[in-house]
């Protein structure tokens, strides 16, 4: 397995937070789909951001932070915006917010290649309505021309996907990419954004709270509580689960055709937070 | 224990028809869910039933009496609400205590200390959090206030607007067996609007699919679990479950 991105011993320090909100986080990827999952506050969404270095407010600290070629720890800025975008991108939560409001959709999927190619304006647009057809939307040409809010949150995620995968990246870090999406619409984002990573061999990070979204749609998971990994399984064998504080949590899911007794509450133990398993 | 009865509750504004002649019954004592996408109008139900919205059209009687009749303070002391995110609805400058004590005072309840512990026990709260400020309670303990001023009042109704979905699924887990078990030991009726089919499976009887401003189907807890001849017959309906069920089950 060839390693797109390797990173080791990651720490993320919020200025003027006592504790750090990760702590020690190491892991490889390759072209597989990996999935971070934990509660809210376990540090997961805080690594994604870690690994494109958007966190003007705090301090990463890392052994090894290798993305191919690059090290991206000692990357400047300026060098930064050449893989921001480009080599790797991001896929946000919700379309809502992640897509200018006052743009014709089109025009931002075309500005995403403009930034990054050196090309003509009908370039671009070419390049976009082709990505557009690639992500299932029919009637591209009238869709390039709508606003954000006359497009379904499907249909802005699909657009957002669109972008993010455009300039074809090597990584893609989707952020809870259908947490914002109703359940009929969710499983059609997903393949089509399984489909694409899978036909052009790109690494995907899933970050995720959904246990049911990461055993779909991954190969590995990395299990994260209180900022740190406390597990690392396939995510074939999720049911196997050694940690305690993975089994409480698929425990405390409530399940289609599931008994209706109440439902196991997680006990948490304070050692979780401290014990570090890779 | 009340039970609710709605009838051709509509919706139109201007030349747009908002909800469409919604009607269905809820059993006293009863858990009814109402699932459906988002904009399909099951919040807006929960809405008008109470008159948090009142351009609306039809009837709806809790116990057999209409809401529109019941006055301001014996509607607030039927029904209450309990919204999704406990971030949003609990102001942040207002200590639990001012919370739950506001709906005591408007109603000129006596024993208000003693109403707002037993409160409090009641959703599994230690008392001295009386004194908190939300900022100082996780989301879990901020829902489980919320839901303390919303049994305050002793209603006889409960309409909750996804009471979980901005929870994690742990903390989600403690709130379903307090709702769960509330409704066992005080016998609420819930109106629960949910887009999770699992959380609907574990907690109602029986539920609505809406789409579009419209009721399309009314089913029992059987049609999720495959029970022969209840599966629903809207296609909607069918494609919504087959859809939760292939996300739930793993591929």
């Amino acid at each position: 397995m060839d390693t797109i991105l390797d990173i080791q011993n990651l720490t993320v320090h919020y200025r003027g937070s006592p504790a750090p909100a990760v702590r020690g986080v190491s892991f490889q990827l390759g072209r597989e789909r990996l999935g971070i999952v934990g509660e809210s506050g376990s540090g997961k969404s805080t690594v994604g951001r870690a690994i494109l270095k958007l966190l003007p407010s705090a301090d990463i600290t890392a052994d090894k932070m290798q993305f191919q070629d690059t090290d991206l720890l000692a990357l400047p800025e300026k060098r930064m915006l050449e893989v921001r975008g480009k080599r790797i991108s991001m896929i946000l939560q919700d379309p809502k917010f992640s897509l200018n409001p006052i743009r014709k959709v089109g025009d931002q999927v075309a500005e995403a290649w403009r930034v990054h190619m050196k090309c003509s304006a009908a370039e671009a647009k070419a390049k976009a309505l082709q990505m557009l057809s690639a992500v299932a939307i029919r009637d591209v040409e009238r869709v390039y021309d709508l606003y954000p809010h006359q497009v379904s949150g499907g249909m802005g995620q699909r657009i957002m996907i669109a972008m993010m995968l455009l300039t074809e990246p090597e990584l893609v870090i989707a952020d809870e990419p259908t947490s914002a999406l109703d359940v009929t619409v969710r499983m059609q984002v997903l393949s089509i954004l399984d489909g694409l990573v899978r036909d052009r061999g790109i690494g995907l990070v899933v970050i995720s709270h959904d246990l049911n979204l990461v055993r779909n749609f991954c190969d590995r998971v990395l299990i994260m509580y209180a900022g740190r990994v406390v597990e690392t399984l396939k995510a074939s064998e999720l049911d196997r689960a050694q940690h305690p504080y993975t089994r409480g949590l698929l425990a405390a899911q409530p399940r289609i055709g599931g008994p209706r007794q109440p439902l196991p509450v997680l006990q948490r133990r304070p050692e979780w937070a401290e014990e570090a398993r890779t | 224990m009340k039970n609710i009865s709605i009838r051709d509750l509509s919706i139109t504004l201007g030349e747009a028809r908002i909800l469409h002649d919604i009607g269905f019954d809820v059993r006293a004592g009863e858990c009814f869910g109402l699932v459906g996408e988002s904009g399909s109008g099951k919040s807006t139900i929960l809405r008008c039933m109470s008159l948090l919205m009142k351009t609306w059209e039809g009837r709806v009687t809790i116990g057999g009496q209409d809401v529109r009749q019941m006055p301001l303070v014996e509607r607030c002391r039927t029904m209450q609400m309990v919204f999704q995110d406990p971030y949003g609805s609990l102001h942040p400058r207002q200590s639990v205590r001012t919370v739950l004590s506001e709906p005591l005072r408007i109603h000129g309840l006596d024993d208000r200390d003693g109403r707002m512990e037993r409160a409090m026990t009641e959703v599994g709260l230690p008392t001295a959090f009386l004194d908190r400020y939300p900022h100082q309670l996780s989301g879990g303990q901020r829902q489980r206030v919320a839901i303390a001023r919303a049994l305050i009042l002793e209603p006889d109704v409960l309409l909750l607007d996804e009471p979980t979905s901005a929870l994690d699924v742990s903390v989600q887990a403690e709130i379903l067996n307090l709702l769960a078990d509330l409704r066992e030991r005080r016998g609420f009726t819930y109106v629960m609007v949910s887009h999770d089919l699992a959380v609907v499976d574990h907690m109602c009887d029986r539920f609505a699919v809406m789409q579009k401003g419209r009721l399309v189907e009314v089913l029992g807890r059987g049609a999720l679990t495959g029970v022969p001849g209840e599966e629903a017959k809207d296609p909607y309906a069918r494609e919504l479950i087959d859809a939760s069920i292939a996300y739930d089950r793993a591929m």
